[in-house]
């Protein structure tokens, strides 16, 4: 029987897969959009398992402003790299590396 | 008649959205007439923007006091802290169009997207102040936050303005998921959403999965307010975006952070603190060293800047960290004078300019009072109230959130918030001493109409604080009062 924690599970290691993606890919950046996206896909997992473990459609709501919220975000994401790529010629992640904080 | 009754029970009220109303309409209008006429528009759409920002300011603060109301079935809030916040959220925003505007045309990026994309970020940073629940808490921080990465790489040709929007998209996105995930965890270990909701559902033996919750959206909410250890985007991205861009992101996001902040602790968790607080004083802390310490070293006013910020947040977070009514009232007259004294700031450092190049390093202040005595003066004043030295008003800032520390028993933290402005006070007061004793340098071109007016409004909060403090006090107890 899958039950509720299974899914918190999966999600959760999800949800450190892509935050490893963003840390020790050292690629280039569309794998960290992608991991970006795993990230909120986890926690729309998250948000589903527990709506319908309540009863309540709250979670649901949630997950679908986040899906829209997601699509926006990978939209500028990506203007905003294609930008970079410009004025840099290279998307690889030790390239962006003008400002050393 | 029973059909418009209906309606009327459907329709929520709207009134409390009036200010968020206002900006969003307009805003759309402003896109409209900006995509029609093209970039001679631009003109006209920054004084539109202009208004726009300061008629919402008006709504705002004609909000009657003592008023509390909830809308859109209880996730939208206004009361009295919504007020104080709004208004500075406003105040900052404004005040980066009349820094920008020359900044721009000299630079030739002048273009209508830019106050338009201003008016959007703060639709985003109202609805954080005002979130009385998660989801509108996420909508709010998102809308601030997309249009905060455009404007960051809005010097679209420059390599390091679109290396700082590419770092902050990717830090923010990330901070946002952190949220987001303590965000899934509070509500599936609550079942609610909404601020009071979480407050009935919580007791004092929250369990495994409630601490995880506030861990992460404290996670989130630090990397909003560039705190300790989710600041390492904070220099570059200040560094590489163009400065009006900077002065902005060291303003108006700041307070909106900060009342985000605010309302999920004090609102959503106040029956928890034991999980929270120990979180809060270790950012503090970590921020208050680490922004002192980091910053000497520096040369570039803008990373000085950014070391300051973080620094500053510590501070502010102390009254968090209390957790007291007094304690908030602290944040909020911190957030008050860390504005005048970070717009102030950034005003001096957007006039460094000679024919078409900016300068940007503490060695280009040199000899200032000199060469522009009134700046110099007006600089030397916002490093010492930054420094906290009395009666300026950055001690008074300080004064408020230690003592509602000390009353909350967190002494410690007080001592260490006293020995790290101590620290800090040392580069501070090293650009006093460039400016005052050092070689002088040809001098600037005069200021810009839009700098003098962001400058003497935040030189007067600035120095003449002592004289009056009550009324700005006063507003950040009514604001502190509300939330308790």
């Amino acid at each position: 029987m899958i039950g509720l924690s299974h899914y918190l599970t999966v999600a959760a290691i999800l949800f450190t897969l892509g935050v490893l993606g963003i840390f020790i890919n050292r690629k280039n950046v569309i794998v960290i959009l992608m991991s970006i996206e795993l990230i909120l896909l986890a926690v729309n997992i998250n948000f589903v398992a527990f709506s319908t473990h309540l009863n309540d459609i709250t979670g649901q709501v949630f997950a679908l402003f986040v899906l829209t919220v997601a699509a926006a975000e990978a939209a500028i994401g990506l203007a905003i790299l294609v930008v970079f790529f410009r004025n840099r010629g290279s998307i690889a992640v030790e390239d962006i590396s003008m400002m050393k904080g | 008649m029973p059909t418009v009754q209906t309606v009327q029970t459907v329709l929520p009220s709207l009134t409390p959205l009036l200010p968020e109303l206002i900006l969003g309409v307009g805003v759309m209008v402003l896109i409209l007439y900006g995509a029609f006429r093209g970039e001679r528009s631009v003109e006209t759409i920054n004084v539109g923007a202009l208004a726009l920002l300061l008629v919402a300011l008006f709504v705002v603060m004609s909000q009657a006091p003592g008023t509390k109301v909830t809308t859109l079935s209880g996730s939208f809030i206004q009361d009295g802290f919504s007020k104080v916040m709004k208004a500075l959220v406003l105040l900052g925003s404004a005040a980066t169009i009349l820094l920008s505007r020359d900044y721009f045309q000299r630079e030739k990026i002048d273009r209508f997207e830019f106050p338009i994309l201003i008016v959007l970020c703060t639709i985003g940073m109202l609805v954080m102040v005002s979130a009385n629940d998660l989801i509108a808490l996420y909508l709010g921080l998102e809308l601030q936050s997309l249009a905060a990465y455009v404007i960051a790489a809005f010097h679209r040709d420059d390599l390091k303005s679109t290396e700082a929007g590419l770092k902050y998209f990717v830090l923010g996105a990330l901070s946002s998921g952190m949220l987001l995930y303590g965000a899934s965890l509070v509500y599936g270990f609550t079942g609610t959403v909404s601020f009071p909701g979480i407050v009935s559902a919580l007791h004092e033996d929250a369990g495994f999965g409630i601490v995880l919750g506030i861990v992460f959206v404290a996670a989130g909410v630090s990397f909003k307010l560039a705190a300790v250890p989710f600041h390492m985007w904070t220099p570059d991205v200040y560094e590489g975006s163009p400065t009006p861009v900077t002065a902005f992101f060291a303003s108006a996001p700041k307070m909106a952070a900060m009342a985000m902040t605010v309302r999920v602790f004090i609102g959503a968790f106040p029956d928890v603190t034991a999980i929270w607080q120990q979180i809060i004083v270790f950012i503090a802390i970590a921020s208050m060293t680490l922004g002192s310490f980091a910053a000497i070293g520096q040369r570039s006013l803008k990373r000085l800047m950014a070391y300051s910020s973080i620094g500053n947040v510590g501070y502010a977070l102390i009254g968090l960290a209390a957790g007291t009514e007094e304690g908030i009232r602290g944040v909020v007259v911190y957030m008050i004078i860390y504005l005048a004294m970070t717009l102030g700031a950034f005003a001096i450092i957007l006039s460094l300019r000679r024919r078409n190049e900016m300068f940007e390093t503490i060695e280009d202040l040199s000899g200032l009072s000199r060469t522009h005595p009134w700046i110099a003066f007006c600089l030397a004043m916002m490093m010492f109230s930054l420094a906290g030295i009395p009666p300026l008003a950055g001690f008074f800032g300080k004064f408020y959130v230690f003592a509602a520390a000390i009353q909350a028993n967190l002494v410690a933290l007080a001592v260490v918030g006293v020995v790290t402005s101590v620290v800090g006070a040392y580069y501070y007061i090293r650009v006093v001493k460039i400016m005052y004793f050092d070689e002088a340098k040809a001098p600037y071109e005069a200021m810009a109409p839009g700098l003098r007016i962001v400058l003497a409004l935040s030189s007067v909060v600035v120095i003449l604080f002592w004289l009056l403090p009550a009324p700005l006090v006063g507003a950040a107890g009514a604001a502190a009062k509300s939330l308790f």
